[in-house]
């Protein structure tokens, strides 16, 4: 019973954002909340001073439109975004850097190759090495995925573990995941590709360092 | 004067008036009036039909995915439905509708009789329901395009997509956007140089300068655009390989020429909006706009930056990151004018004694929904953030927040702040209401699960979906709600009908409004103004109680119906001085028969009949020159008495015309549209795989030799019959001099194509073809124009005073030298260095 309740839920969230299961993922959910809370503060501010129009005593606001422009326009209009603004572009951007396929010690490097609707991966370290449908991974090691296409335009995205790509005929584009347990998570193309276009999904395995060198020795298992 | 005496000048003036300006009886008469009250309610009935079809699209693909696994639609019909969805409600639904709202409402707020060029605005209707009709039809055959509204190839180039729906959209598509070029160009003409003694720029109505805003965004925006669909439709037709990545295309080149585009389009949809907005709001506040000039300014700067910002819809396109950072920041920069406009408005509320009549309830709906939308724009605009919402429901619902709350509210708003205007009546029936309450509740709950489906991962543009990942409530949710939204339209569309036609009369500006269209009699007749209103401030309503009344007996200028031709006034562009008056054309059957062709010529080739497509093209071509000879004058008038002593001039004998500002504005859309092919060559040349080609073009002495001398002969030969016309001499010199530049310049493209023979094997070649094809055309066009000129000069159309005609000419020859120069440089350059 306690198991086909864990397996429900894991369900549930097997595509959703809000559930991360690696570092970038995680970063980006986290960007998320901290945009609602403040979201939700400056709009509950913004029809606070709505409804204030409607209900506040005359004596309030007074004087003329200069003087309003001053609060108005100088502050509400141009102070506040501006601020505002800056802080969040300079935070996304520390962010997004953070996430960038840089190199590192313990790099590992796939490709992933869209066609309508399938998805080949080949991997670095195992060379010639083709898996159809199913990308494998090692897990808690970072993962450049090399994503190109070679029909129609795709996306590359485990939602779980981090943003999507394009794969575009004629470039590769590199994505940095991670994940941050072993498991199996659901990876689906982000860019629609005509009729087989819901069906355009894949798995990521995400292997414990035993089992991605069994994987490497001996193929999928 | 006696009271009586006085009512007995309005009423003559008024027979005068309504005889000068009636339109032809009958189902005749739709065809060929051009006056802006019938035009633009044509426009206004044919904009709301195709957002009710829109709207039922949505209830389909709602429909569609309200449960699991749904059999409903096979992904076959489900993609030709939701890119029919977004492709109507764009180009159908939302922009002409804004276009209709100006053609009504812009003559009245500038104190001026009609639009511009009353026949363009015609013209582009009529374009436009053939455009978008064979749309529809294509759709009722299952022909439709199911590509997405935006189209990226390769998915939409004919390898991946063979039937004729991509090109139902390229082609009806881009024919609706000449028609929206033609309207922005009759806007900008209009709002210039139409107005009201003493309405300088700063007195404007409000709504003027956003329209005039957005028109000029038209105008720069759309050309992009119509470039990527050429492109594409030729790549589709003859395989010339723009996109095709193993001939030196890129489909990224697409997805740039498209958003650059596309973002600036969400603005012109909102801007126009915003204007209603500043414009109703005060009134309904009993008060003025707050910080006039800082809304101007901000509009301003949204348009400037809205051209800054299309990459944000290409964050997942693998561009560096350094790249994105750029765009991110002018992405949020945005939102900067964006709060200056909306704490105006607040400010303006907190400023004035708000009253809660139906309108300013539709700007309550609009705040509480585009603030949200703005919000989740902004989150957005942050990268990290984009690359996980990127093509999922949650970048549906942001935009249908934006799209619904940001411009729908508003407009329905305008209906009805502006139906007292547009009918003669006020609302007796209440259902407005309760539609409101049906409309803005649902509307929130079915886009706000929309949002948390995509968060939890669900994809746009699938056909369903498996149970099991927490969507299914969600979903089910904003499907019952939509339906509830749908209701509610549909009775907002009942209500207003209803009341149009059997509401009670109304009084002249029930609102109290100050600005001049209310000064105009209810419902407001063929000609608008009876004289041209004297302003001597913003508010001119207020300034003077009984301005209308004063119009009304002609004591304005133009107030005399005895010269039996459609007059008004021209002024001065920064101060409104009276400057000229200006006679406008009547009924006429050729604009219609022009958009027939028009349209024959762009849709004939989704049948492949291109020999059909070029006889209509030649048709167009005879059917405007046709049009352009009817208008004009062989003999000088002289100064005409345009009342309060004012002694003016006639448009038609100044040195620039209305049409010579309407040519260097259609001038300004044809050169981003040059712009924007010297920019794709460029990336191609830098960003494509697959490049440089083979070989280059290699430059030739003649080549070379035709392109400066044409060049020179162009710019001079013009100048020369113009100045020999002020003089009282003779044209023949100049014209045949700029003929032979023509010809000249047009040799000279055309050595490019002879040279490389196949355009089909490499963009590059493609791309020369191109701009050899820019050449050509203008040359052509310049030519035509200057044989028209010589005929117009023999038959005595041409004098020191009409001169207009001749300087329109010298403008496209101008152009074209300049132009063809940069394009054949562009060309040869590479070959040369090479």
């Amino acid at each position: 019973m306690a198991a086909t309740l864990q397996v429900t839920s894991g369900c549930e969230e097997r595509l959703s954002i809000l559930h991360p299961a690696g570092p970038a993922a995680q970063t980006i959910a986290q960007v998320w909340w901290i945009m609602l809370v403040g979201a939700v503060v400056i709009f509950v501010f913004v029809m606070a001073l709505l409804v204030a129009a409607w209900t506040r005593p005359a004596t309030l606001n007074p004087g003329d439109d200069g003087r309003r422009a001053r609060v108005w326009m100088w502050g509400l209009g141009l102070g506040f975004p501006m601020v505002t603004l800056a802080a969040l572009t300079g935070y996304g951007l520390f962010m997004g850097e953070r996430l960038l396929p840089r190199d590192g010690p313990d790099l590992v490097t796939v490709s992933a190759e869209a066609r309508q609707w399938a998805w080949a991966f080949r991997y670095a370290d195992a060379p010639g090495r083709v898996t159809e449908g199913e990308l494998h991974i090692p897990a808690d090691r970072p993962v450049n995925v090399r994503i190109t296409s070679v029909d129609v335009i795709h996306s590359f995205w485990v939602p779980r573990l981090a943003g999507k790509l394009d794969a575009v005929p004629g470039h590769v584009n590199v994505l940095r995941i991670e994940a941050a347990r072993a498991g199996t998570y659901d990876g689906q193309s982000a860019e629609f590709s005509g009729a087989g276009y819901r069906g355009h999904v894949f798995t990521l395995i995400a292997h414990d360092a035993a089992g991605w060198a069994a994987f490497l020795r001996d193929g999928a298992p | 004067m006696t009271g009586a005496t006085q009512r007995g000048t309005a009423l003559r003036l008024h027979r005068g008036l309504s005889r000068i300006w009636a339109s032809d009886p009958r189902l005749r008469g739709w065809l060929t009036t051009s006056n802006n009250n019938d035009v633009g309610i044509l426009f206004l009935i044919v904009a709301t039909t195709f957002f009710v079809i829109g709207g039922i699209l949505a209830m389909l693909i709602r429909a569609q995915l309200a449960t699991p696994q749904s059999a409903f639609m096979e992904p076959q019909v489900y993609n030709q439905i939701f890119t029919m969805h977004g492709t109507v409600m764009m180009f159908l639904f939302a922009i002409p509708f804004f276009e209709a709202m100006s053609m009504l409402m812009l003559p009245g707020m500038l104190g001026t009789r009609d639009l511009a060029f009353p026949r363009l605005g015609a013209y582009g209707l009529w374009v436009y329901i053939f455009g978008g009709s064979a749309v529809i039809i294509a759709m009722l055959m299952g022909l439709a395009p199911d590509g997405g509204w935006f189209m990226y190839p390769p998915l939409s180039s004919a390898a991946f997509s063979p039937g004729i729906g991509a090109d139902v959209w390229l082609l009806g598509i881009t024919s609706i956007e000449v028609s929206a070029i033609a309207t922005a160009i009759e806007v900008i003409v209009t709002v210039l140089r139409y107005r009201a003694a003493g309405m300088s720029l700063s007195r404007m109505p409000i709504f003027a300068w956003y329209i005039l805003i957005v028109s000029v965004m038209i105008l720069t925006a759309f050309p992009p655009m119509i470039l990527g669909s050429l492109m594409l439709e030729v790549e589709r037709a003859f395989d010339w390989p723009f996109f095709q990545v193993e001939n030196g295309g890129d489909p990224l080149l697409w997805q740039h020429l498209f958003w650059l585009f596309g973002h600036p389009e969400v603005y012109i949809i909102f801007l126009p909006a915003a204007g209603m907005i500043a414009t109703i709001l005060p009134v309904m506040a009993r008060t003025t706009l707050l910080g006039y000039g800082w809304v101007v300014a901000a509009a301003v700067s949204l348009a400037v930056l809205s051209f800054g910002l299309w990459v944000h819809h290409m964050f997942t396109t693998g561009i560096p990151h350094m790249g994105l950072a750029f765009f991110s920041a002018a992405s949020t920069l945005v939102a900067v004018p964006t709060a200056v406009m909306i704490f105006s408005w607040i400010g303006t509320l907190w400023k004035g004694r708000p009253r809660m009549d139906l309108p300013m309830l539709w700007i309550m709906g609009f705040f509480a929904t585009f603030v949200i939308g703005g919000l989740t724009g902004v989150m957005l605009a942050v990268v990290p953030f984009n690359w996980q919402v990127h093509d999922t429901h949650f970048v549906v619902a942001h935009l249908h927040y934006v799209l619904i709350g940001g411009y729908v509210f508003p407009m329905v708003a305008a209906i009805y702040y502006f139906m007292p205007l547009l009918t003669g009546r006020t609302r007796f029936f209440k259902l407005g209401e309760v539609a409101f309450w049906l409309v803005v509740p649902a509307f929130h709950v079915t886009f706000l699960a929309v949002h948390v489906a995509g968060l939890l991962g669900q994809r746009r543009r699938t056909s369903t979906y498996d149970p099991g990942q927490g969507w299914e409530v969600l979903n089910l949710v904003a499907s019952v709600a939509s339906f509830v939204m749908a209701i509610g339209f549909a009775l907002i569309i009942l209500d207003v009908a209803v009341n149009a036609f059997v509401a009670v009369r109304g009084r002249r500006n029930p609102w109290g409004a100050a600005t001049l269209e209310w000064a105009a009699a209810n419902p407001s007749p063929a000609y608008g103004f009876a004289s041209i209103p004297i302003v001597s401030g913003r508010y001119p309503l207020h300034d003077d109680p009984d301005l209308a009344v004063r119009i009304a007996r002609g004591e304005g200028y133009l107030g005399d119906a005895s010269r039996n031709r459609r007059e008004t006034l021209i002024v001065t562009t920064a101060q409104g001085e009276p400057s000229l008056v200006v006679v406008l054309p009547g009924n006429s059957v050729v604009p219609f028969l022009l958009a027939v062709v028009t349209s024959t010529s762009f849709l004939a080739p989704l049948f492949g009949a291109y020999l059909l497509s070029g006889l209509a093209l030649i048709g167009v071509v005879i059917l405007a020159l046709i049009w352009a000879w009817g208008l004009g004058s062989r003999t000088d008038e002289g100064l005409v008495d345009a009342g309060h002593g004012a002694m003016l001039p006639l448009a038609s004998e100044t040195p620039d015309p209305p049409g010579w500002w309407g040519s260097l504005f259609l001038l300004l859309a044809d050169s981003v549209h040059f712009g924007s092919l010297l920019f794709g060559y460029a990336f191609l040349w830098t960003v494509a795989p697959n490049w440089p080609p083979q070989s280059y073009l290699q430059p030739d002495f003649w080549g070379v030799s035709l392109a400066v001398g044409g060049a020179a002969a162009l710019v001079a030969g013009p100048r020369l019959a113009v100045g020999a016309i002020r003089r009282g001499r003779a044209a023949w010199p100049g014209i045949p001099l700029g003929l032979v530049g023509a010809c000249a310049i047009a040799a000279a493209a055309a050595t490019i194509p002879l040279a490389r023979a196949e355009p089909a094997g490499h963009a590059y070649d493609a791309t020369l073809w191109l701009l050899a094809g820019h050449v050509g055309l203008h040359a052509g066009l310049t030519a035509i124009m200057l044989i028209y000129f010589a005929a117009r000069v023999a038959r005595g159309y041409a004098s020191p005073a009409r001169i207009g005609e001749a300087r329109i000419a010298g403008l496209w020859a101008d152009f074209t030298a300049a132009t063809g120069l940069v394009a054949l440089g562009a060309a040869w350059l590479p070959g040369a260095f090479a």
